[in-house]
C-alpha cells in the first residue's frame, strides 16, 4: 500500500519535473531581506530613482514607507518626486501614450509586481533579481537591450549606469547528440559605477523593497500568527481535557 | 398549541425570563430536539466532525464576507486596486481577506471530506436519501458560489477563467451561444458580468446555501445520524424510547466539536498567517495581474477543487467520444442479453441507445465535455438508488471493496493534478481512463455493490470507551 503511494509520488514528482525544464533561464536566489530596514531603505531609494520614472506603484501610498522605517519628514523630502503630498500612491508622471510608443508595451504597475512574477520556478522576487542581472547589449534590438529571463524585453536596462555594459560568453556543449550553447559566464564591455558585487548587492536591495511593497503587512502577519497559534495550542489542551472528561462517562 | 405554563413567582430571573420566552417561542423545545435531546450514536470517529467544520467554514465566509463587502468596489475598473486597497489601508484588511480566501479552499477541503465519509459509510443509504440529495444540491451551488466570488478580484485568472467557463455553454446546441450570453450580459467577461456575479455571489447563492443547509439538517435530525457501522441505532431503545447507543448530542458531540474545531483552526489559521498564497493554490500567482481582455495567459488553469471536474471536461475529445460510443452500445447490448426486461422494454433501450450515439455523432465533442463535466457532479445526486449492497457501511462489504475506494480516491486526486498541469498527450490518456473510471465506478454500481461475501453486521454499534 505504501509502495503503490510512494510509486505514485514519483510518478507525479517526475512529470512534474520534466515539465518544469521545459520552462526558461534558471532563476538565481534572492537574498530574503524584507526585514532588513537599512536594505528596504536602500531598495526604496533606489525604486524611486531608477523605477518610478516610467512605473507605477498605484496602489502603494507614500506613507506607508513609514514601516521601514522613515518618518515623514524624510520620506517628503528625499523620496516624493512625483507628488507634494506624502498620503498619496506612487504614480509614475509618464503618458501612457508615449509609453506605448516608446516601449511597444506600457511599463506594467509594479506594487504587485513580486508576488504576480511568482512561478513553481522560483519567487517573483527570485525572477525580478534574476532579471536584473541578466541584461546584455542587443544591437538588433530597438532599445539596444536584450534580456536572458525575457527575451525581447522591452525595457531598456534600467540600472545600466550602475552596472555599465555585458555580453554573454556562450560555450558550446554536447548534450544528447545536439549541440547546445550554454551560458559560461559575462564579459564587462563597460565598466559601470558599481563592482559586480555591490551591483548585486543593490539589486538585492531593490528586490527586498518590491517583495516588501507587495505585501507591506507580510511580517507582521507571520509575528501575528505565532501569538494566534500559541494561543489556539492552549485552546486545544483545554478543548482536549474538556471533552476527555466529558466522554469518560460514556460506556 | 402548548399549555401556557405558570412558573413560581420565586423563581430565579433567569427561569423566569426563559419561561416567558418558552411561552412564546419555542426556545427550550428546539434547543432539546436539536441539541440535548437529539441522539447521535457513540461510536462517532474523526470522519464525523467534517459537517460542523463546514458550517464553521459557512460562518466564516458570511462574516469575512460581509466585511469583504464593505471596502470592495464591484466595477471594473476599480475592483483589482479595491482589494488592493483592503490589502493595504483597512485595518486588519489582508487578514479578513486571507481568511476569506482561504475559507473558500477550506469549504472544499471539508466538504470533499464530508462527502467521502457519507460515501464509505453507506449514509446516503434509506432513509437518509433526502439528507445525501439536499448535501449533493449544496455542493453545486458551492461550486456556483465559489466560480462567481472567483471573478471578482478582477485578476487575469479571474477574468479568463470566467471566460473560458462561460464559453462552455456556448457549446449547447440551438440554446447555447445565447445562454453565454445572458450569463455575461455582454459579448466577452465585463463590467455587466462582474456586477452580475457579485449581486449573485452576495446575495442570491448565499440565500440559497443557507436554505439548503438547514434542509440538510432538519431531513438529519428527523432520520437521525448513521454511523460508522451503519447500524440504526434507534432499532434498539431503552423503555423511555432513547436509543441504547445514542448519546446526547449536548454535551458529548458539543465539546467533542469544540476540541475538533480547534484542531481545524491551528491548521487554518497556519494557512492564513504562513502561507495564505499556499503555493499559488489558493491564491494564484496570474491573478495578481489586473484582469486585461487583450492578453490572454498562456496557461489558464481553474482553482484546485474545479480541477477534477475539469479534467474530465477536458479528456472528452473527439476521439474519446468514440470510446464513449461503444460504452453506450456495449451497455445497451448487456441490457438487451441480459437484463430480464420485456420486449417493448428492450426496443425502448435499443431505440434510445440508437438516439443517444446519433446525438453523439452529430453534436460536437465539446458539448459532451461539458456534459461530462455537469454529470459528474449530478451522478452523485443518485447514489442511494444506485447503490444495491446488503449492507451500509464498508466495514462489513467485502475487502476488495476497500481496494475499489482507494482506488477511486487516487484517481480523482490524479484527474485533480491534471486539471492543474498543462494540456499534455500522457496526460489526456491518463484523464480519458480516469474521466470513464469515475462513471464507472458509479453507473455499474447497481452490478458490483452486489458482488462478493458480505460479513455479518451486529445488532449494536462497535465502541470502545476512551
Amino acid at each position: 500500500m505504501k509502495k503503490i503511494l510512494m510509486g505514485f509520488a514519483l510518478a507525479l514528482g517526475l512529470s512534474g519535473s520534466v515539465l518544469a525544464a521545459g520552462g526558461g533561464f534558471p532563476l538565481d536566489k534572492a537574498p530574503n531581506r524584507t526585514n532588513d530596514m537599512a536594505a528596504l531603505q536602500n531598495g526604496a531609494k533606489l525604486f524611486v530613482n531608477y523605477c518610478l520614472s516610467c512605473h507605477s506603484a498605484a496602489f502603494m501610498r507614500y506613507n506607508r514607507l513609514r514601516d521601514i522605517g522613515l518618518n515623514d519628514k524624510q520620506i517628503a523630502e528625499n523620496l516624493t518626486f512625483a507628488t507634494d503630498k506624502i498620503g498619496d500612491t506612487m504614480k509614475s508622471a509618464i503618458d501612457p501614450r508615449q509609453a506605448k510608443a516608446w516601449f511597444g508595451a506600457n511599463p506594467p504597475d509594479l506594487t504587485v509586481i513580486a508576488r504576480s512574477r511568482s512561478s513553481h520556478a522560483g519567487t517573483g522576487a527570485d525572477y525580478i533579481y534574476t532579471l536584473l542581472r541578466t541584461y546584455y547589449r542587443d544591437e538588433s534590438k530597438p532599445t539596444g537591450w536584450n534580456n536572458m529571463v525575457f527575451p525581447n524585453i522591452g525595457m531598456p536596462n534600467p540600472l545600466w549606469q550602475l552596472q555599465g555594459e555585458r555580453k554573454p560568453v556562450h560555450e558550446k556543449v554536447e548534450s544528447h547528440g545536439h549541440e547546445v550553447e550554454l551560458l559560461k559566464g559575462w564579459e564587462q564591455v563597460k565598466p559601470g559605477t558599481l563592482s559586480a558585487a555591490e551591483y548585486d548587492q543593490n539589486v538585492g536591495d531593490l528586490v527586498a523593497y518590491l517583495q516588501w511593497m507587495s505585501e507591506p503587512a507580510q511580517n507582521s502577519r507571520v509575528r501575528i500568527g505565532v501569538w494566534v497559534l500559541l494561543f489556539l495550542s492552549v485552546f486545544t489542551l483545554v478543548a482536549w481535557r474538556l471533552n476527555a472528561s466529558y466522554w469518560k462517562d460514556v460506556k | 398549541m402548548a399549555e401556557f405554563k405558570e412558573i413560581s413567582p420565586d423563581a430565579p430571573l433567569g427561569q423566569k425570563a426563559l419561561n416567558w420566552v418558552d411561552n412564546r417561542f419555542p426556545l427550550s423545545k428546539l434547543f432539546n430536539e436539536h441539541m440535548a435531546e437529539y441522539y447521535a450514536p457513540k461510536n462517532f470517529n474523526w470522519w464525523y466532525i467534517f459537517g460542523s467544520l463546514a458550517l464553521l467554514v459557512l460562518v466564516i465566509q458570511i462574516v469575512t464576507g460581509i466585511f469583504l463587502v464593505m471596502h470592495y468596489k464591484p466595477d471594473a475598473t476599480t475592483a483589482f486596486a479595491s482589494v488592493e486597497y483592503i490589502m493595504r489601508d483597512v485595518p486588519w484588511g489582508w487578514l479578513i481577506r486571507y481568511m476569506h480566501s482561504t475559507g473558500a479552499s477550506a469549504f472544499f477541503v471539508v466538504v470533499y471530506l464530508h462527502m467521502y465519509r457519507g460515501l464509505i459509510y453507506g449514509s446516503y443509504r434509506k432513509p437518509r436519501e433526502l439528507v445525501w440529495v439536499f448535501g449533493c444540491a449544496i455542493f453545486l451551488v458551492l461550486m456556483a458560489e465559489a466560480f462567481m466570488g472567483y471573478l471578482l478580484p478582477w485578476g487575469q485568472m479571474s477574468y479568463w477563467g470566467a471566460q473560458v467557463i462561460v464559453n462552455l455553454f456556448s457549446a449547447i446546441p440551438f440554446v447555447g451561444p445565447d445562454l453565454a450570453l445572458l450569463i455575461r450580459g455582454d459579448f466577452v467577461v465585463g463590467d455587466a458580468t462582474l456586477n452580475r456575479f457579485f449581486s449573485f455571489h452576495v446575495i442570491a447563492v448565499p440565500l440559497v446555501l443557507l436554505g439548503l443547509v438547514v434542509a440538510h439538517i432538519i431531513a438529519l435530525h428527523e432520520v437521525g445520524s448513521n454511523n460508522p457501522d451503519g447500524v440504526e441505532i434507534k432499532a434498539t431503545k431503552d423503555d423511555k424510547g432513547i436509543p441504547l447507543d445514542g448519546i446526547p448530542f449536548h454535551p458529548y458531540y458539543s465539546v467533542h466539536d469544540i476540541f475538533g474545531v480547534s484542531l481545524f483552526l491551528m491548521v487554518f489559521s497556519a494557512i492564513v498567517f504562513f502561507a495564505p498564497e499556499f503555493g499559488g493554490y489558493f491564491l494564484e500567482y496570474n491573478n495578481f495581474i489586473p484582469a486585461d481582455p487583450l492578453v490572454t495567459p498562456l496557461h489558464i488553469a481553474p482553482v484546485w477543487y474545479f480541477t477534477p471536474f475539469y479534467s474530465m471536461l477536458r479528456a472528452i475529445t473527439s476521439e474519446m467520444m468514440y470510446a464513449l460510443i461503444a460504452c453506450v452500445l456495449l451497455g445497451a447490448l448487456l441490457g438487451v442479453v441480459k437484463a430480464r426486461l420485456n420486449m417493448v422494454m428492450k426496443g425502448a433501450v435499443v431505440g434510445s441507445a440508437v438516439v443517444l450515439v446519433a446525438l453523439m455523432l452529430a453534436i460536437d465533442a465539446k458539448f459532451w465535455g461539458v456534459v461530462a463535466m455537469g454529470g459528474a457532479v449530478v451522478i452523485l445526486f443518485f447514489l442511494p438508488w444506485l447503490d444495491n449492497s446488503p449492507v451500509k457501511s464498508i466495514r462489513y462489504r467485502p475487502s476488495w471493496n476497500k481496494w475499489l475506494y482507494l482506488v477511486f480516491v487516487i484517481n480523482f486526486l490524479i484527474l485533480g493534478y491534471l486539471g492543474v498541469q498543462p494540456p499534455s498527450p500522457v496526460g489526456e490518456r491518463v484523464s480519458q481512463v480516469g474521466t470513464l473510471f469515475y462513471f464507472g465506478f458509479f453507473l455499474l454500481m447497481p452490478w458490483w455493490s452486489r458482488l462478493g461475501e458480505f460479513k455479518p453486521v451486529p445488532s449494536r454499534v462497535t465502541f470502545h470507551p476512551h
